[in-house]
Formats: C-alpha cells, sequence, structure tokens
C-alpha cells in the first residue's frame, strides 16, 4: 500500500500534530473581530501539539480569508516566514487544498511547521448568504443575479434538482444527512445546535429557502476560526497528541466545469469526477477503506452528490443508502459529519471538518466511530476549483 | 415569439447587468435590447459558446461570430425561491427561476424566470419561448429574457 518516495505523492509524509478553534457562534454574535478570531484557534491548535508558536513557518488558507500570513507571522512572532499559500477561489470548495498546498509545500522542503486555518466574523464583514448595496453587476452574476438568483442557496439549487431529476433521488435522501448532522451535534458541546435536535416532523415542516431546498438543507452562517498544524512526517513523534497523517489529497474539477453561467458540460455534479479517483490513487486505497466521511453541507444535496462521486452508492441507490441508521456513529455504514458538520457544528467553511477528521483518527471524537484509521473530507460541492483529503493513523502508513 | 414584456417579472432594485469593462459580453447586452437573442458562434469550427469568452473552447479560434438565435429551447432545471436575499425581494413571495438549455444553439444554457403562477407545477423538459423584458427606465437600461411554456 505504501508508495516509495520517490513517487509524487503526499502519502505519509506529512503528519497534522495540532488541531484547535474558538468558540463557535452565530453568525455576527463573536465578541472578537475576525484577526484575533484566527489568532486564538492558531494559539489553541500550537498549544494542542505543545508547539511554540514562533516555530510556525508557514500559513495556508482559501475562499478569500482576510487574515493575512504576513500580519499573522508579525504579530505571533514566527521566527521567519517561509510559505503564504491561498487556494485561488471556489469558496468552501477549497478548504481541503488549502491542506494540501500547505502539505506539498512540507513535502518539497519549502516550510516545516504550516498553520491551515479558516477564520470568519460575518459581524465585522457581513453575510454570505445577502446580497444587498450592488448597483450593477457584470460577468457570471450578471446572468443570474437580475433574475433573483443571487445567494447560493438560489446558485445551486437548479444543480441539485437536476441531479434529482436524472437520477430518481427523493427528498428523503437529502434529510437523512441533516437529521445525521443535527443528531451527531447533539452530544457536541462546541455545536451551535447543540440541544436543538432535529426530526423529520420538523424537517418536513421547515420553510422552503428555495425548492428543493428547505430551511434544514441549507448550512448555518457563523462566526469563529479553526486551525490545524501540520509538520513533515518525521517530526510526527514529538508533539503531545497521536499524529494523524495525510494519506491524500486532490484539488481540482473536470472539463469546463467553470463554464459559466450554469453551463458545465456535466452540470449535475458536485465537480469531484476526477478528483475522486486522483485521492485514492494517491492514497492507494478505495471507498471500502474510509471509516467515516466529513463532507461539506452547504447544502445536503451538493453531499449526495459528493458521496456518490466519491463512490460510496450509485446515485440510483441513493435513497436506499442514505438514512440515519447508517449515517451515524458509531457503528452505521458511513458514519457522516459526526461533528454536525456546516448544518449544526459551525459553518466554519468546512474546517471544522478537517478537525473533525483529525479528532476521528486520534479517537477523540464526541461520537467516536468503532473503526478509525482511515478519515475522509470532502470540501464544498457543485464549485470548481473543488478539494478532499484522507487522513489516517500510523496504522496505515 | 419574441413578444415583449410590459411588466417586469421581478420588482425594480435588483442588480443591473452590464458589460465587463473588456467588453466581453457587450454584444449580448446590446443584442436583448433590441430583441435578439445573440450567442457567440465560432467562425472556425462552428462550435457555440456561451457564456462568452474571447477565445473558442474547441479549436482555439479567436474569430467568434456573435450569431442570433431564435429564443426558444426547453427546461433543463428549475428552482422556486421563496426566501428573498435582497431588500427588492423582502415583500415579493415565491417566483420561479429557470435553466433553459438551447437546442438551436448548441444546447448552450440560460437561466431566466418562468412567467405566470409562480405557485404552477415546472416539469423538466418542457418546451419555452423567450419573452424580451425590457428596463428602459433604469440607470443604464438594459433588458433581460424571460421564458413562457410554448405554445404548440
Amino acid at each position: 500500500m505504501a508508495r516509495a518516495h520517490s513517487e509524487r505523492s503526499l502519502r505519509g509524509r506529512v503528519a497534522v500534530v495540532g488541531i484547535g478553534e474558538t468558540q463557535y457562534y452565530r453568525h455576527g454574535a463573536s465578541p472578537d473581530p475576525e484577526f484575533k478570531l484566527a489568532l486564538k484557534a492558531i494559539l489553541a491548535a500550537c498549544d494542542d501539539a505543545g508547539l511554540d508558536p514562533r516555530e510556525i513557518d508557514g500559513f495556508s488558507s482559501y475562499s478569500e480569508e482576510r487574515s493575512e500570513a504576513s500580519r499573522l507571522a508579525a504579530a505571533l512572532g514566527t521566527r521567519r516566514l517561509s510559505t503564504a499559500t491561498m487556494q485561488w477561489g471556489g469558496g468552501g470548495g477549497g478548504c481541503c487544498a488549502a491542506v494540501a498546498n500547505a502539505a506539498a509545500a512540507i513535502v518539497a522542503g519549502l516550510a516545516d511547521c504550516v498553520v491551515v486555518f479558516r477564520s470568519l466574523a460575518q459581524g465585522q464583514y457581513g453575510r454570505f448568504g445577502q446580497t444587498g448595496g450592488i448597483s450593477t453587476i457584470s460577468g457570471e452574476k450578471a446572468y443570474l443575479m437580475p433574475y433573483g438568483v443571487l445567494a447560493p442557496p438560489q446558485r445551486f439549487a437548479m444543480r441539485v434538482q437536476r441531479y434529482m431529476h436524472e437520477h430518481g433521488v427523493r427528498q428523503e435522501a437529502m434529510q437523512a444527512i441533516a437529521l445525521a448532522s443535527y443528531h451527531h451535534a447533539q452530544s457536541n458541546p462546541r455545536a451551535v445546535m447543540f440541544g436543538k435536535p432535529l426530526d423529520p416532523g420538523k424537517y418536513n415542516a421547515s420553510r422552503w429557502i428555495a425548492e428543493p431546498f428547505h430551511l434544514y438543507d441549507c448550512c448555518m452562517e457563523n462566526d469563529g476560526a479553526a486551525a490545524i498544524i501540520l509538520v513533515p512526517e518525521e517530526r510526527a513523534g514529538d508533539f503531545r497528541n497521536k499524529p494523524a497523517y495525510i494519506l491524500g489529497a486532490a484539488v481540482g474539477a473536470g472539463y469546463r466545469s467553470g463554464a459559466i453561467p450554469h453551463n458545465s458540460p456535466h452540470y449535475a455534479s458536485a465537480s469531484f469526477e476526477t478528483l475522486a479517483p486522483a485521492l485514492y490513487r494517491m492514497a492507494g486505497i478505495g471507498p471500502a477503506d474510509v471509516d467515516v466521511v466529513q463532507s461539506y453541507e452547504n447544502f445536503t444535496g451538493g453531499v449526495v452528490m459528493a458521496l456518490a462521486e466519491h463512490g460510496f452508492f450509485k446515485p440510483e441507490e441513493a435513497n436506499d443508502f442514505l438514512t440515519l441508521d447508517n449515517l451515524i456513529a458509531p457503528a452505521g455504514r458511513l458514519p457522516l459529519n459526526t461533528s454536525g458538520g456546516n448544518l449544526a457544528e459551525c459553518y466554519m467553511h468546512g474546517f471544522e471538518l478537517v478537525i473533525e477528521a483529525v479528532r476521528q483518527i486520534r479517537g477523540q471524537s464526541v461520537n467516536q466511530v468503532k473503526r478509525n484509521d482511515v478519515a475522509m473530507v470532502i470540501g464544498g460541492p457543485m464549485v470548481t476549483p473543488a478539494s478532499n483529503l484522507l487522513v489516517g493513523s500510523g496504522a496505515t502508513l | 415569439m419574441n413578444d415583449t414584456l410590459r411588466r417586469s417579472y421581478l420588482p425594480a432594485g435588483l442588480p443591473i447587468p452590464v458589460s465587463e469593462s473588456d467588453g466581453l459580453s457587450a454584444p449580448y447586452w446590446a443584442g436583448l435590447r433590441q430583441n435578439r437573442l445573440l450567442v457567440q458562434r465560432c467562425a472556425h469550427c462552428r462550435t457555440w459558446q456561451f457564456g462568452p469568452e474571447w477565445l473558442c473552447h474547441h479549436c482555439h479560434s479567436f474569430d467568434l461570430e456573435w450569431t442570433a438565435v431564435e429564443p426558444r429551447g426547453r427546461i433543463f432545471s428549475w428552482e422556486r425561491v421563496w426566501s428573498p436575499s435582497h431588500d427588492a425581494l423582502r415583500q415579493h413571495g415565491p417566483y420561479l427561476a429557470v435553466l433553459v438549455e438551447l437546442p438551436d444553439a448548441g444546447n448552450v444554457r440560460m437561466v431566466g424566470n418562468l412567467l405566470g403562477d409562480p405557485t404552477q407545477a415546472v416539469i423538466i423538459g418542457t418546451g419555452v419561448e423567450g419573452v424580451f423584458e425590457h428596463h428602459c427606465e433604469s440607470t443604464p437600461p438594459y433588458s433581460l429574457l424571460q421564458w413562457q411554456f410554448a405554445v404548440a
């Protein structure tokens, strides 16, 4: 299974040795400004690792992150800055790409200790889900916004509708994904929806945002920050916690997936048709080897597509596979979004999913799965570039 | 066909479409103002292309011609929007957006609104025809292409 180091691969060569997050808040509710949230999450990750923050020599993020690397390096007093990487576009589709880019910098010898992070204070900077104050618009949005296709639910509903039409996917499949996230959040005190359970009746009675999305098919909007620390595999044993190794990652999308407006040839897709095979190839494993999955829920329909594209079931099997029992820890067929994810833990643009994957490998999740050697993260679906990630225990190397 | 709409489907105040500063889509928006749907077609390999780009994605020719197309197609997908995400829509209620593919132009797709009762059933594959919606009073003025069920 292991690959020779002469091959071009991330497999087993980089370890996650620290994880940290701030308290998670409803959008606009953070008492701290965004940059301070970033600093808090990074320091928490260093503390988790037992690492002097001055040893960080690189920063990696995505989705037009505003907490900028040089300012972070100056604030933290890092002794030198060796890499500063931003993933280009794709919003939350970049949450795994940011990890991949950092890992690649380490494997290539550019940097030794890279923090990957995301910070968000929407009270300070405005919400993602509202559009106002725009008078004229050009480019892709010019073909959409004048028709009331403005916010993310409206931009993605037609894609999911088409997928449901092509493959006979029912509303209940999407509902099961929402129920699984809320189920897991009820045992996660970090979760914004902790103490707020969801059942099918409440899901069905919830208002439509844009058909086929009910309220509970849509992610929250939140404030907070989350960070992880990456080091070369040789140093993995020098820190407090059990390391989680990068087994593989893939970034991008298929043929002309960026053709606007809504003109990608493979429209009813989550953008993983090329990425899933690349990820499995690098990791040297297949879907049956994956113990637990964290799959970015901007909208539940995107998760249906993303899981199918990663080979966990065929699209035509979605209705049978996607049931609450199959998706919950500790022993469902495919435990999904075990912290509560974007729907119910915190919409940290998927970075809470990356942290949860590491917790599962360590055996520290509040919804710990029984088999925990291989954890997958699937970044934001239906965008380009998208990304995915596999992390594993030392036993997988 | 090629009807012009008296009243706009959605209330005023939504973002106004304009060409990019490099002029890439200017012929498209100018065409709509004149009740013409123009789509790029490669003069070299005849590939249709929408949205516009400077280069033919098929043969890499820069020689793309803006070609008039009958505004007719079929519904490729749709959504009914209930939750307003813009102040202009705050009091409006539900509305329908459709993604229409154009068989006469290489099956390129365009987003518009489906005219009529916003609570009506929508079936993928249904034939539709275009209706030009002019916003002459707007600054700057602009036009949209809306859709209604085809007569025959």
